[in-house]
């Protein structure tokens, strides 16, 4: 579904991946490998060299608001441009049923967002680029600042997606949670790529 | 028209004022007499050569020396808008976007105003072009700085809430949005407080100086009203296209969020 070859940009080693529907492929190395660069450039984001195709069509051909609405990125610090979160979300109520799963307060859409807990911005960021059910998800540590608890639900959701179709691409520090999620590992270290299974 | 000359020695009685002032700093240990005189000495060379190339300019006539004086005076506007730039656009942007809109602004409507309102004749009387080009310039330069200045530091202190937008899938225009209307308030704010301060607090100096060379008050009146409402207009013009052409050069046909084309803050 999702096809990489010879992706390449300043601070990262040339990457070719595929990645099918329904499947999650968890991306691992130290900080500072590129695993949050490979992220942005699958985005489009940033600019970079090689071809990422979607069901065969090349980015570049795609107006790049309507790939990113297929294939949405979510940092690990997800950014905030209003107040409150309901003002993130053209419909608040479809976000409802997700606050509960991921063990989010069902009133938190008037809080303000400064005075959330970063794990509380996480979720509620995964769950305002699920509200447009993309394709693929390219998760930058999706569980970084996440209690056990609150990390559980957060695969958990995930899992139903991939069930569902959905593509992810994780990048994580957490060996155990790459095995528990993904089918294959893509490891970044030295300057090199290579995908193993988990 | 009626107007006192003044001779030397009234400038020079005026310019112990300036001596008092040194006086004070060195009794006082303010470390500004240096200061003082200096600008003192800078600000009487630089006005008596403004006289002297404006009695030229105004003593020949001519379109082309009239051009080539307000394109000096743009060249130099542009330099102050990149100076007062905190995080300045790389390459020939950092000069050329700030000149080029002032440029466009600032003599569309010095132009409107020649050509429909005041009317002297040659409409390029330099009597007329260079004093009002100079008043649009100067204000049109501040909205322009104040402009580009919040809308590249916005975008820099606000990428993770731009990037979150265009990560969704919004457009550069949407995702930008918050931050050219900052940045455009901000660029407006002076002019409207200015105009609704005039003639409460301050009597504006082009006006005094009418009211000084003899002119009547009202008439001096009327004149003034005209210069604020082309300042008025040249300042939103200006402020509007630097803002809009700024934005559209800070991302890019992707719809990426580029602060690569902005150097490092100026320390």
């Amino acid at each position: 579904m999702l096809t990489v070859e010879n992706l390449k940009r300043l601070g990262m080693p040339a990457i070719t991946l595929s990645l099918d529907a329904g499947a999650c492929l968890a991306v691992m190395g130290p900080s500072g490998s590129g695993k949050t660069l490979l992220l942005r450039a699958i985005a489009d984001l940033d600019p970079s060299e090689g071809v990422v195709a979607f069901n065969g069509q090349n980015k570049a051909e795609v107006p790049a608001p309507e790939w990113r609405r297929k294939i949405a990125y979510i940092a690990a610090e997800p950014g905030w441009w209003a107040d409150t979160p309901s003002e993130h979300f053209r419909d608040w109520s479809t976000a409802q049923p997700l606050l509960e799963a991921l063990l989010l307060p069902a009133d938190i859409g008037n809080a303000p967002i400064t005075r959330l807990s970063t794990g509380e911005r996480q979720r509620l960021a995964l769950i305002r680029s699920l509200a447009g059910n993309p394709k693929v998800l390219l998760l930058d540590e999706p569980t970084g600042p996440l209690d056990a608890a609150s990390t559980q639900a957060v695969e958990t959701l995930l899992n139903q997606r991939m069930k569902e179709g959905t593509a992810v691409l994780l990048s994580t520090h957490d060996a155990a949670q790459a095995s528990r999620l993904a089918d294959n590992t893509l490891k970044l270290a030295n300057g090199a790529a290579e995908v193993v299974a988990a | 028209m009626s107007f006192i000359t003044l001779d030397y020695f009234d400038l020079a009685m005026a310019a112990t004022l300036v001596l008092v002032n040194a006086g004070l700093s060195l009794y006082l240990s303010l470390g500004l007499e240096r200061r003082f005189l200096i600008a003192a000495v800078r600000m009487a060379v630089q006005l008596t050569l403004v006289g002297l190339v404006l009695k030229a300019l105004f003593a020949v006539s001519s379109p082309l020396w009239t051009a080539l004086a307000a394109l000096f005076m743009i060249l130099f506007a542009g330099r102050e808008v990149m100076a007062r730039q905190e995080r300045r656009f790389v390459g020939w942007w950092g000069y050329g976007l700030g000149t080029s809109v002032m440029l466009t602004a600032a003599l569309l409507v010095t132009v409107f105003g020649l050509s429909t309102q005041v009317r002297p004749d040659p409409w390029y009387d330099p009597r007329y072009a260079i004093p009002i080009l100079g008043m649009i310039l100067g204000n049109t330069m501040t909205g322009v700085a104040l402009g580009l200045h919040t809308l590249t530091n916005d975008a820099a202190r606000n990428r993770p809430g731009i990037e979150a937008q265009l990560a969704l899938g919004m457009t550069r225009t949407e995702a930008m949005r918050n931050t050219t209307r900052g940045a455009l308030r901000t660029a407006l704010i002076p002019i409207i407080n200015s105009m609704s301060a005039t003639g409460l607090v301050a009597l504006p100096g082009m006006m005094t100086g009418q009211i000084l060379s003899g002119v009547d008050p009202i008439e001096a009146v009327k004149y003034q009203l005209l210069i604020s409402f082309l300042i008025a207009g040249g300042t939103g013009l200006g402020a509007l296209a630097a803002v809009q052409a700024g934005a559209w050069r800070l991302c890019d046909s992707r719809h990426r969020l580029r602060l690569d084309r902005l150097a490092d803050p100026a320390p």
